[in-house]
C-alpha cells in the first residue's frame, strides 16, 4: 500500500504564543516548532499500515524551505521519503488541498493519511477538501482504521460518541488523537533518516492556481477574563458565594 | 439583502440547540433561510417555522436517515445554487466540520472555521488554540461558516411562520457506507445543553475515584466533562472531553477538578459565564480564569461539597 501523509510544521503547543504588537502575526523569536500533533499521530498509523502490509509511506509538507527538522522526524519515525513545498508564507486550507491534490495526481497513493486540523490555524478543512477535489470518499476523526479487501472500517470520533464506517480505498483519512500513540523515533531510525530523501519543488513551481479564497486582516490577543479569582477556605464559604454572589445554586 | 443558508442540526430528528446560534449569525448577515436534511423530518422543520426564515427548505430521502458527507454535501450545495444563496452556515459540530469544507469546495467559496464574530462583511475566529484571535475575509463571491455557538446568543422566535417547502435534489450514492453508531449512554444533561458542568482531570488519579464527581454532578444536575488527559486514561469517552479539539462549552458555571487548565482545555470553557476551580496547586493556570476557587485536594472537597450542596433537581 502506498501512503501519502501530511506533515505540517507547527509553534510547538506547549509553548506560550505571543501576538505581535502591530497585530501581523505571531512573535517568532522564542518559538519552537515541532510537527503538528495530529500528522505525528497520521504518520504513526501509516507507518504501522506498512509494517504490517508493506508499501510505501511519503511524507508531504508544505512550509519553509530551510526548515526539514519536522520532515525528519517523521522520516525518523518510518516514513520512506518526503516531499516539500517550499513557501515562507501562510498557506490556507483550500490552497494545500489543490496542492497534495496535484501531489496525489502525480503519485496515485492507495491512501491519503492526514491529521484532523492543524494546531496552528486549527481550520480542519484541508483533508475534506481534499477528498472532494478528487471524488475519493473521506473519514474524518478517526480513532480506528481497519482495512481489508480495499475498503477501510474506520471508527470517528463524533460528538455523540463513536461512529463507525466503511470506505472504499483509495481514501483520505484523517487522525483524531486516539488513533495511536506515536513512538519515539530511536537512535539507529534518526540516522537512517538523515539518508532518506526530501525533494523540495518551489511553491511558484507547483503549476497549479494558488489563488486565495480567504485573506486575513490580522491578529489581536483574545480577550481577558475581567476579575481575580476569588480564594476560599472552606467548602462553606465557597458555597456560600455561588449561592449569595453569583446566583447560580439555590 | 442576499440569502443566507443555515444548515440545521438536528440528531434522529431532534434539533440541537447549536442551530439557533447559527441564526442568529444569520439574521446579521442577510436573509435567512434554513435547510433541514433528513430522513423523516416534518416535525424538524416545524419545529423552525417561527424563527424568522424566509423559507425552510426540506431534503426529505430515506437515502439520507444517516449523515454523509458526500450525500449530504450534493444536498446542501445544489439547494444554496437553487436559491443562490451568497452564504452557507452551520454551527460548530463534527457534523458541520466533516461537511462544510466540501460544500465549500463544491462552491468554490472560501471557508472560515468556527467563527466568533461578523462585522461589516468581517469575521473573527481562534487560531493557536484560543492564543489570538484572527480577523479576515472571505474573498469569493460564495462564502462558506461554521459558526461557533458559544459566541452568538440564540435566536429567540420571530413574528410570522415561515413556509416550508420539499427541495427535489437527486443524490447520487457515494463510496462510503455508514455502518454503526456507539451512542455513549447517559442520563445527565448533554455537555453543550447542560447549565452547569463539573469537570475532571487527571487530579482524579485513577477511575476508581470518578465516583466522587458523579456524586456532585448528581447534585448540581450537572453535565460531567473531561480534560484529555482524563479521556486519554480512558476514564470517560471521547465526547466528553472539552477543550480545543474536543467540545467547546460555555455553561452558566463551569467546575474544574484536577484540571490544570492547559490552554488547549481553556479553549474549550473560557468563555464559561462564572469558572471555579479546585486544584491542589495554586499556580494551576486553571486559576487564572477562575472567578472562584479553592486551592485544596479535591479528595477532601469533593464528599464535603456534594454534601454541603442542596439539590439543584
Ligand atoms: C494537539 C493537542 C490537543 C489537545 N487538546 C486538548 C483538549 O481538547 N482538551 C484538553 O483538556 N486537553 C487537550 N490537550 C492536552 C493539554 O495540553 C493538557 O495536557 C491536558 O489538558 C491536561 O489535562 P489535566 O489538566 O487533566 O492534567 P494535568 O495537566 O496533569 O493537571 C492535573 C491537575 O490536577 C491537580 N491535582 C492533582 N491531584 C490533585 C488533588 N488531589 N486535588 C486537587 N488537584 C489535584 C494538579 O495540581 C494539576 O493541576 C491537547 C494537547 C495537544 C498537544
Amino acid at each position: 500500500m502506498k501512503i501519502i501523509v501530511t506533515a505540517k510544521r507547527v509553534p510547538d503547543p506547549e509553548i506560550k504564543i505571543k501576538v505581535k504588537g502591530d497585530g501581523t502575526g505571531i512573535e517568532s523569536h522564542d518559538i519552537s516548532y515541532k510537527l503538528n500533533p495530529f500528522d505525528e499521530i497520521a504518520i504513526e498509523e501509516a507507518v504501522r499500515i506498512k509494517e504490517n502490509a508493506g508499501g510505501e509511506v511519503i511524507l508531504l509538507s508544505i512550509g519553509p524551505g530551510d526548515a526539514q527538522t519536522e520532515i525528519r522526524t517523521g522520516l525518523a519515525m518510518g516514513a520512506d521519503r518526503a516531499i516539500q513545498i517550499a513557501t515562507d508564507e501562510y498557506v490556507e486550507p483550500s490552497v494545500a488541498a489543490r496542492i497534495f491534490k496535484k501531489v496525489v495526481d502525480d503519485e496515485s497513493p492507495d491512501l491519503v493519511l492526514m491529521g484532523k486540523q492543524a494546531v496552528d490555524d486549527d481550520a480542519n478543512q484541508a483533508g475534506q477538501m481534499l477528498a472532494c477535489m478528487l471524488d475519493w470518499p473521506q473519514a474524518c476523526f478517526a480513532s480506528e482504521i481497519k482495512i481489508e479487501d480495499g475498503r477501510a472500517t474506520v471508527k470517528r470520533e463524533v460528538d455523540k460518541g463513536i461512529e463507525t464506517i466503511e470506505v472504499s480505498i483509495p481514501a483520505v483519512i484523517t487522525a483524531d488523537l486516539r488513533l495511536n500513540e506515536p513512538r519515539y523515533p530511536s537512535l539507529p531510525m534518526i540516522m537512517k533518516a538523515k539518508k532518506k530523501k526530501i525533494d523540495t519543488i518551489s511553491f511558484s513551481d507547483i503549476g497549479i492556481d494558488t489563488t486565495e479564497r480567504v485573506k486575513y486582516l490580522g491578529l489581536e490577543n483574545p480577550p481577558e477574563r475581567a476579575g481575580e479569582c476569588k480564594l476560599f477556605e472552606t467548602v462553606d464559604e465557597l458555597i456560600g458565594a455561588l449561592k449569595d454572589e453569583a446566583g447560580i445554586i439555590r | 439583502m442576499s440569502n443566507i443558508l443555515v444548515v440545521a442540526e438536528h440528531y434522529n430528528g431532534k434539533l440541537k440547540s447549536s442551530t439557533f446560534s447559527s441564526i442568529t449569525f444569520a439574521r446579521q448577515a442577510g436573509d435567512v433561510h434554513i435547510a433541514v436534511i433528513g430522513s423523516n423530518i416534518s416535525d424538524t422543520a416545524d419545529a423552525l417555522k417561527s424563527y424568522g426564515a424566509a423559507r425552510i427548505y426540506k431534503i426529505d430521502k430515506p437515502e439520507l436517515e444517516q449523515y454523509l458527507a458526500y450525500e449530504y454535501s450534493i444536498a446542501v450545495t445544489e439547494l444554496a445554487k437553487s436559491i443562490d444563496a451568497e452564504m452557507v452556515a452551520m454551527s460548530t459540530s463534527t457534523t458541520a466540520k466533516d461537511l462544510m469544507p466540501v460544500v465549500a469546495t463544491r462552491l468554490e467559496a472560501g471557508m472560515a472555521s468556527d467563527i466568533i464574530e461578523y462585522t461589516d462583511g468581517k469575521f473573527k475566529r481562534s487560531m493557536y488554540a484560543g492564543n489570538a484571535v484572527a480577523t479576515l475575509e472571505i474573498t469569493t463571491p460564495k462564502k462558506v461558516v461554521s459558526v461557533l455557538d458559544t459566541a452568538f446568543a440564540k435566536a429567540e422566535p420571530a413574528d410570522g411562520e415561515s413556509p416550508i417547502e420539499d427541495f427535489q435534489v437527486d443524490i447520487p450514492a457515494g463510496k462510503a457506507k455508514w455502518v454503526a453508531m456507539e451512542e455513549s449512554a447517559s442520563d445527565r444533561p448533554e455537555l453543550k445543553e447542560a447549565e452547569i458542568i463539573v469537570s475532571g482531570g487527571r487530579g482524579f488519579k485513577g477511575p476508581e475515584n470518578l465516583h466522587l464527581i458523579e456524586s456532585l454532578a448528581d447534585k448540581l444536575n450537572a453535565a460531567i466533562g473531561w480534560s484529555r488527559a482524563a479521556v486519554d486514561a480512558g476514564w470517560a469517552t471521547n465526547d466528553l472531553q472539552v477543550g480545543q479539539t474536543g467540545k467547546i462549552v460555555a455553561p452558566e458555571m463551569y467546575v474544574a477538578i484536577g484540571i490544570s487548565g492547559a490552554i488547549q482545555h481553556q479553549a474549550g470553557m473560557k468563555n464559561s459565564k462564572v469558572i471555579v476551580a479546585i486544584n491542589k496547586d495554586e499556580e494551576a493556570p486553571i486559576f487564572s480564569l477562575a472567578d472562584y476557587g479553592m486551592v485544596a485536594d479535591l479528595f477532601e472537597v469533593l464528599p464535603r461539597m456534594t454534601e454541603k450542596i442542596p439539590d439543584q433537581s
